[in-house]
């Protein structure tokens, strides 16, 4: 499966060229550019591992891409993304978060049900990776 | 205007005179403010007619009583200020009134709406009235809690930035049985789409009672969120006869585990309040289907603008609002709609009388309210939909999805695709106003549903003449 988080899963894998045209853009709204990596894509993970802080005082798209591809360097077979935070007022939000690097591949989720009664069924997400292996060894 | 004896004999005396106008009044900050479009009868002078609306929505009855003379009277009187014709309609005017912050119970809707639009608008003497916009003050809007969630909150839950959200209606809205009925969610979410949508009328009828609908769509949910790795959404509608209904149907979402459920206009202010309070109260998203309000919100001379709706439901606290799609099915002319959705989602919104927006307004901190447009679009659109409405809406494409050729699946995944590409397109810094077809004519070359998408739906548009048309444009200024 192909886990479609982030804003631009639904096309190909962007190229580098394309990951740092979106670095741009983001810079030019005045954002902050951060990278992430994590091996527990649960869709409720909303801590992935930061590589560093986000880099508020740098304005230059090529610095915000080697940390990208340092990052990959390091965790090539992890989930990275690249986000964007807006720090003005009304948003104080990340405004764009799109992944820039995926295993190798990506065995997905396990629906769990557990019947309860009334024909009610309570729901678990189970990442078969996290499941297999500690944290650092899930796609090895 | 002599003696205050004078002024209070028994008898009738025109509302102008009797202090419901005041040409020299200057509204105070904490006044609200309202403007009217009246069209008097024949024959009754415009001023009269502002003086009448002001009294009648404030303080006054047809005659002179002299119980006024135990009050602060001058305080409770609405003063019209302004009346002003309306640009290229003869008969009609803009009348502006000032209501005392006083005059208000904090945070009550329903007693906002029982003042303004309490009476007024069976007034003999007026042929039509119109509320076109209201200015809020920051005093009273901090009476009220504002969107349960809002925008920055849902988008944190749900972990998705960047884009619109995605959408469907199922389809056909009435007659498929709860597990037909949730095949088309799940089909739609694993397909690409972040929200699947209940209409506006689907409660709990024969074909479909409600709890066996929630159930059969959490399955569904709940999958499609499993086979995407993706958080994903349905707008259970908990719409129902009582509050009491409604809580219990509610309840039952939130024990399934629904990130939203929803709710239509027709249930009335007070009870979408509560609602809003008991989303707020139980970290749910509410959805609310604008059920009921073309009745009076589309012409011109009758009703409420829907822009005032749109600024009472996001004091009232919900999160989603359906708020037009300009290219679709349903009513929206773009400038009017643009004013709509900047009183949806600025902090500030800005006078701009070409968008029909007549007033500065100032949000003081009251969360975002995600304006979602549905009706008739589809993915040929998207460069369109984009930018007239901009990246924080829900784009819903109901048939648009469910009617695609290769199935719900390639349908959703032809919307999402084209999404996507046309918002990687304009990041990228390119037109997408003029080269929307071609980005999506690239993206459809890889995307096999896409393409379909777009050689069934290629030549659907709905140009139709507006009828909710903003009244000022604009004049060249000399150089």
């Amino acid at each position: 499966m192909r886990i479609t988080q982030g804003t631009f899963s639904f096309l190909p894998d962007l190229t580098d060229a394309e990951i740092r045209a979106q670095i741009e853009y983001a810079l030019d709204q005045g954002w902050a550019i951060g990278v992430e990596y994590t091996d527990d894509p649960h869709p409720r993970n909303f801590y992935w591992e930061m590589w560093g802080n986000p880099m508020f005082d740098l304005r230059d798209a090529a610095g915000a891409m080697g940390e990208v591809l340092a990052c990959r360097k390091a965790h090539g077979n992890a989930y990275i993304r690249v986000n964007a935070f807006d720090s003005s007022r009304g948003f104080e939000t990340t405004r764009l978060s799109f992944i820039v690097n995926r295993p190798a591949e990506e065995p997905g989720f396990l629906l769990k049900r557990h019947e309860v009664a009334g024909r009610q069924i309570q729901y678990t997400i189970e990442s078969y990776a996290a499941a297999r292996a500690p944290e650092g060894r899930r796609y090895e | 205007m002599g003696s205050q004896a004078e002024r209070y004999k028994s008898g009738v005396m025109p509302y102008a005179q009797m202090g419901y106008w005041d040409e020299h009044y200057s509204p105070k900050d904490t006044d609200l403010i309202a403007v009217f479009r009246i069209t008097p009868q024949d024959g009754v002078d415009p001023i009269e007619a502002a003086a009448a609306v002001a009294g009648e929505s404030s303080t006054a009855t047809w005659t002179v009583v002299w119980t006024d003379r135990l009050t602060a009277c001058e305080l409770y009187r609405a003063k019209a200020y302004r009346v002003d014709p309306v640009p290229g309609a003869a008969g009609q005017y803009f009348s502006y009134i000032a209501y005392d912050l006083d005059l208000f119970e904090e945070g009550s809707i329903a007693n906002l709406t029982a003042s303004i639009i309490g009476n007024v608008f069976g007034f003999k003497p007026l042929k039509a009235l119109r509320l076109e916009d209201m200015r809020i003050p920051v005093a009273y809007l901090k009476t009220f809690q504002g969107p349960a969630t809002g925008i920055v909150v849902e988008r944190e839950r749900l972990d998705k930035f960047g884009r619109p959200l995605l959408g469907a209606t199922t389809k056909p809205k009435l007659g498929l049985s709860s597990k037909n009925y949730g095949r088309v969610v799940y089909e739609a979410l694993r397909g690409g789409l972040d929200f699947v949508k209940d209409d506006e009328n689907i409660n709990s009828q024969p074909f479909m009672h409600w709890r066996d609908r929630f159930l059969y769509c959490m399955e569904a949910v709940n999958k499609a969120a499993a086979s995407t790795g993706e958080i994903k959404g349905h707008y259970l509608n908990v719409t129902a006869a009582t509050m009491e209904d409604m809580y219990e149907r509610a309840d039952f979402a939130k024990q399934l585990g629904s990130c939203i459920v929803m709710i239509d206009l027709v249930i009335g202010y007070t009870a979408i309040q509560s609602m809003a309070k008991w989303a707020r109260r139980n970290d749910m998203i509410l959805h609310l289907h604008r059920a009921g309000h073309g009745s009076y919100t589309r012409q011109k001379t009758h009703g409420v603008s829907f822009r005032v709706i749109a600024k009472w439901m996001r004091m009232a606290g919900v999160d989603h609002i359906h708020a037009g799609t300009v290219v679709g099915k349903l009513e929206g002319d773009p400038n009017v709609i643009k004013g709509i959705y900047s009183i949806c989602r600025d902090n500030f919104t800005k006078k701009n009388l070409e968008h029909g927006v007549f007033f500065d307004q100032d949000w003081a901190g009251l969360r975002k309210l995600m304006p979602v447009a549905s009706g008739g679009i589809h993915a040929g659109q998207m460069h369109q939909l984009i930018s007239y409405l901009g990246e924080d809406v829900v784009l819903q494409f109901g048939g648009g999805t469910i009617g695609h050729p290769d199935g719900i699946q390639a349908g959703a995944t032809a919307n999402r695709v084209a999404l996507e590409a046309m918002i990687k397109a304009r990041n990228e810094g390119r037109d997408i106003w003029n080269e929307g077809p071609q980005i999506l004519a690239a993206a459809a070359r890889w995307c096999s549903p896409l393409r379909a998408a777009l050689d069934t739906w290629k030549d659907v548009t709905f140009n139709y003449q507006s009828t909710d048309t903003a009244d000022f444009v604009p004049t060249a200024t000399p150089a």
